[in-house]
């Protein structure tokens, strides 16, 4: 594999540059071979690679952990597409063994039951590029600041419920946009009240943008789901529970991928939205203990 | 001038900002009206799986077989350079195949073995191009009519064949702008004929 003993590997321009290959695809949840070659053949630009995925998690209880090695193997070895495995939050020796199998990147995941509920991982520490959830800005430039290559947002996750995702997506943009109109010499103290870097807040005000890719997650169950997310500025889309748990996987996973390419086009949205079957069923938030809130985990 | 980026999925806004940053209109190409007036297409990296199948559904192989069969200038990066290859070694996406390469798909590895170096692109001038590589494709064969301008450890990682250009590399993720000017040059210098 070494052949260029003279290149650079696990530089932050080597681990957000295949999140910027991913932009405008799809991520899809797999559990195993089977789910992944559908995925692949759909048009996914990747996958997460998964024991359970999020709706079958909630509803086993317990603690959720890192996927057996095994399965994450088969699925790498199934498809040519980029393969992404959850770790727990804080559980670095989950992501140690994630990065010895070689996926392509770590997920800290809240969906898996946090390991540490005080300190995350300290990504700087590997090669493997990690993608990290948030649901405002300033978690977002903690995850960086931690050394994240990419970001989604939480949403709820398993819910097939989008308002979540909606809520977390709409935050940090207008964050974003409350930090490109402030004057320089408020910068401190938005960064102070953010909980976050002063220099990545700098680095938002001079982009208009979060330093690295920003996907959505939680909560995605339709095609005009993920055509919201990119209307609303997402960089890609994570389905998670919705492909899998849906009636009809295969015409799902085609029509959320055609609907995250033609996202500002309702007539093709409309005409891939028929006949494919019926959504995951969903869950109303309000319907869920604070405990059974996986977006309130991490900080 | 007026250069597409091909917008189906992977990074489009870092070519659309070096090619408008060259002063060129730069629409984004997501189904063949969309090529309306295009005078050069840059094909991103992304997935080579995902943006052929989703190009043969809105038609564009087709379409860019025949106008790159009239001198229609087309750049692909890294998985545009799988999409634009004749052989490919690994699983074969749906693709153009216009240019007389043989592509080893992810030939470094994966997302480990991704890395960045300064390359010799004699082509684009005397100082060192820093190259990004991301799973990034080898070209295993050139054929008679393919002229190498770039090579990492002896092998080519950047050519041209007439029209077409490909890199193995991503120069839109880093700020110099010297291989998208090359392009663009030879856009300026192509004889591509629209059919009428």
């Amino acid at each position: 594999m070494d052949q260029n003993p003279n290149g650079l590997k696990g530089t932050f321009g080597v681990k957000t540059g295949l999140a910027e290959m991913l932009k405008g695809g799809v991520i899809m949840d797999v559990t195993n071979t089977e789910q992944a070659l559908i995925a692949e053949r759909a048009g996914a630009v990747a996958v997460m690679a998964l024991e359970r995925v999020p709706a079958d998690i909630r509803a086993a209880g317990g603690v959720a952990r890192m996927a057996d090695p095994r399965i994450i193997r088969e699925i790498m070895q199934a498809v040519s597409i980029p393969v992404m495995a959850k770790a727990r939050i804080g559980h670095f020796v989950e992501a140690q063994v994630l990065q010895s199998l070689e996926v392509d990147y770590v997920d800290e995941s809240e969906v898996l039951t946090p390991a540490d509920e005080e300190y995350h991982i300290d990504k700087w520490q590997f090669d493997v590029p990690f993608v990290c959830g948030a649901r405002n800005l300033g978690e977002a430039l903690r995850r960086i600041a931690e050394g994240a290559a990419m970001i989604r947002t939480k949403g709820e996750p398993g819910t097939g419920n989008v308002v979540e995702a909606v809520r977390h997506l709409r935050t940090v943009n207008a964050e974003i946009r409350r930090v490109v109109a402030a004057p320089e010499d408020e910068l401190g103290t938005i960064a102070k009240n953010l909980g976050a870097p002063l220099e990545l807040v700098r680095r938002v005000k001079e982009a208009g943008r979060l330093p690295v890719v920003h996907f959505v997650a939680g909560g995605i169950a339709t095609p005009a789901d993920a055509a919201l997310m990119m209307q609303l500025g997402a960089d890609g889309i994570f389905v998670g529970s919705g492909i899998f748990k849906s009636a009809n996987p295969e015409a799902r996973a085609r029509a959320v991928v055609r609907a995250t390419l033609h996202y500002q086009d309702p007539a093709v949205i409309a005409e891939v939205s028929g006949d494919i079957g019926e959504a995951m069923p969903g869950v109303e938030i309000s319907t869920l203990a604070p405990s059974e809130r996986m977006q309130e985990r991490g900080w | 001038m007026k250069i597409g980026v091909l917008a189906i999925q992977g990074d489009v806004r870092e070519h659309q900002r070096h090619l408008t940053a060259l002063g060129c209109e730069v629409p984004l190409v997501r189904r063949v009206a969309d090529l309306d007036g295009v005078e050069g297409l840059v094909m991103p990296g992304g997935e080579s799986t995902a943006i052929g199948l989703l190009m043969q559904e809105e038609g564009l192989l087709d379409e860019l077989r025949a106008r790159i069969a009239r001198g229609f200038p087309v750049y692909g990066t890294c998985a545009g350079l799988i999409l634009l290859a004749r052989d490919i070694e690994g699983p074969p996406p749906p693709r153009v195949g216009a240019m007389d390469i043989t592509a080893n798909r992810n030939a470094y590895g994966r997302q480990l073995a991704s890395f960045e170096a300064a390359l010799d692109i004699p082509a684009v001038g005397e100082t060192p191009f820093v190259a990004v590589f991301i799973r990034a494709p080898r070209i295993a064969r050139m054929g008679p009519g393919v002229v190498p301008l770039a090579f990492l450890d002896k092998e080519p990682v950047m050519a041209e064949q007439g029209p077409l250009l490909v890199s193995a590399f991503h120069p839109e993720l880093t700020g110099d702008n010297r291989v998208h000017r090359y392009f663009v040059e030879k856009v300026r210098t192509a004889h591509y004929r629209p059919a009428s």
